[in-house]
């Protein structure tokens, strides 16, 4: 009886001491290293979901490149969106700050993307939520994929 | 011997992570102090005030008019800003300034926010480069660290104390005391 007892305790022991390690670590690298996210809708088509349909493609977005806030022209971007703040929205970055813009369908045919902002565009236009609806988007929480 | 320093030093940087992720979950979930510079707030904040801003209202969108909230700048996302929350998405702000005779107003957008300052005079804020991603905003402000001064022997004393930043309502014309 005695034996259970102090085996049951080791065990709870065990497993707080583990779980009060695992998990900060998890969410540390989650927020800080590499996230996992699956890509839903036709709006990177042909580059994301080529067929469309059910089957979803699973990306590894890098979030260590993008801790001082640099990307390339060219670099797919996965942003908070600017509507919705609990939806996530994952598009190619078109133009930096200080470029010249030609847009598709915005409120201006020309736009100087402005000083810590950035131009983004799906790579299906027409069927997609992006800068040419909301303008020029900023450091909304961003992991890059490269 | 060389096993040992060995494990040592394993047995150290492992908990040198496990702390620095546990100090990492509770700055980036729970709240951190941050230190606020500048005339833009006061009087309800002066120049390097020290406050906590909690993060847990920031995700589960629960910030409301009239908090102060610690947001990044949207031109520079190495800087912070600290303002007030006017208005919500979908709330009608004013944007000309009191001197104007014809007062414009404009709708804050889906998914954003209108922040202010509270010295409108000395503020950068939505006035000028308008209304900011609800997803920018890091944290809100919910205490102020106050130093008492004593009055009599005008010396500072060691005390510091937690005020409640509730308590400090400030409007466009008047001040609520402590």
């Amino acid at each position: 009886m005695a034996q259970q007892t102090t085996a049951g305790r080791r065990y709870l022991r065990a497993f707080v001491s583990g779980f009060f390690v695992a998990v900060p670590v998890t969410v540390t690298v989650l927020d800080r290293f590499a996230y996992v996210a699956r890509v839903e809708g036709a709006s990177m088509q042909p580059f994301f979901n080529p067929e469309g349909g059910s089957k979803s493609d699973i990306v590894l977005l890098n979030r260590w490149s993008v801790r001082n806030y640099q990307v390339q022209r060219g670099d797919i971007v996965s942003i908070v969106s600017p509507k919705n703040p609990q939806q996530k929205i994952i598009k190619r970055v078109i133009g930096l700050e200080g470029d010249f813009i030609r847009t598709l369908g915005y409120k201006n045919q020309y736009v100087r993307v402005p000083d810590g902002h950035f131009w983004i565009e799906g790579d299906h236009h027409g069927h997609s939520l992006d800068s040419n609806s909301f303008g020029p988007a900023t450091w909304t929480s961003s992991s890059c994929h490269r | 011997m060389f096993r040992r320093v060995l494990g040592k030093t394993l047995g150290f940087v492992g908990y040198t992570i496990q702390y620095g992720c546990i100090a990492h979950c509770a700055f980036e979930y729970i709240g951190e102090f941050v230190v606020c510079s500048g005339p833009s707030m006061e009087p309800t904040i002066i120049n390097h005030d020290v406050v906590f801003s909690e993060r847990m209202s920031r995700h589960l969108c629960k910030i409301q008019k009239g908090d102060i909230v610690i947001a990044k700048s949207p031109y520079d996302p190495n800087m912070n800003i600290c303002k007030r929350v006017i208005g919500l998405e979908g709330d009608k702000v004013c944007t000309s300034s009191p001197s104007d005779l014809f007062k414009t107003h404009t709708y804050v957008p889906k998914g954003h926010v209108w922040l202010e300052g509270d010295n409108l005079r000395n503020s950068t804020d939505s006035r000028s480069y308008g209304p900011i991603p609800y997803a920018l905003i890091r944290g809100r402000v919910c205490l102020k660290v106050t130093k008492y001064i004593d009055i009599y022997n005008i010396k500072k004393t060691a005390n510091v104390s937690f005020c409640n930043i509730r308590k400090l309502v400030t409007t466009r014309s008047h001040v609520y005391g402590f």
